[in-house]
């Protein structure tokens, strides 16, 4: 337990969760990464498009400003490799499509809006996520 | 201009969270799901303030008629739970077990974990790239 770390969970979900607050009431959407980055590819308007560009702009470029002025924030160690990461982002873009929706709009919005679909969607990507770390472990996949 | 400076401030403060909360740490997130190994308990915790924040943020901003600078709220409509939903979220979990890495802390920690997070994310993008072309679909 010596990396158990709740208080920078805490404020870090909380900001999370007042970006959620900031969208909807801003613009009236949902802050959910897969479905906002799914939007750029499928919708003509381009006012739609540039919320969409700007949102990702700002969650590329604020953590980029946070290492640089506070370095000891980046902590970023891979516990798969090569193969396993380009195999786990095709399987996590067509996942977060069929599916729509990933941690942020199934996991915090939908399920803060008590919606049956996120809760469903939560449940069933929790548990692959512990089974396929089990069997992975269990493989030696991992680092 | 106003949509889109909400939607740099909102992505922003999105990004800070990932970054604090180490969601941007595939050991980390691996760590959370090691649930019959070493687990670590953390990110739970990201979810629970997440969750409060916006349950009680959404119950206040959902009350007004309109947000600040659109004309209305753009909430999912769909009710189903069906096989597309169930078996997305399967593959999605997978995945996430599989590098540690979601949609969100890939796009965060795009410029700070160097050629491997690119193997994830480059990807990733691309699948969803062609996935919404083929299909075309209008989604939240």
């Amino acid at each position: 337990m010596e990396n158990f770390t709740p208080f920078s969970a805490m404020i870090g979900g909380v900001l999370i969760g007042l970006s959620a607050i900031i969208l909807m009431g801003g613009i009236g959407r949902i802050a959910g990464i897969s479905g906002i980055i799914g939007g750029v590819f499928s919708f003509h308007n381009p006012l739609d498009k540039l919320w969409r560009l700007s949102f990702i702009a700002g969650l590329l470029i604020i953590p980029f400003v946070l290492v640089l002025l506070w370095p000891s924030l980046k902590v970023i160690q891979f516990k798969t490799m090569g193969g396993w990461l380009i195999a786990a982002g095709v399987i996590v873009g067509i996942g977060t499509q069929l599916g729509n929706g990933c941690t942020s709009g199934h996991g915090v919005c939908g399920n803060a809006r008590i919606s049956e679909r996120s809760i469903i969607a939560t449940i069933t990507f929790m548990t692959m996520g512990i089974v396929t770390v089990f069997v992975a472990k269990y493989l030696g996949l991992f680092l | 201009m106003k949509q889109a400076i909400t939607g740099f401030i909102a992505g922003g403060v999105f990004g800070a969270g990932l970054l604090i909360s180490q969601m941007t740490n595939p050991s980390k997130v691996i760590g959370f799901l090691d649930f019959f190994g070493n687990w670590d308990p953390s990110l739970g915790f990201v979810m629970v303030g997440a969750l409060i924040t916006t349950f009680f943020g959404y119950r206040w901003v959902l009350k007004k008629p309109a947000p600040a600078f659109h004309t209305t709220f753009h909430l999912p409509t769909s009710k189903d739970i069906d096989l597309s939903l169930v078996s997305g979220a399967a593959l999605f979990g997978i995945g996430w077990g599989l590098s540690g890495l979601c949609p969100g802390p890939a796009v965060a920690a795009s410029t700070l974990g160097g050629l491997d997070i690119l193997y994830f994310l480059g990807p990733m993008i691309l699948t969803i790239a062609v996935y919404r072309l083929a299909t075309s679909k209008s989604a939240s």
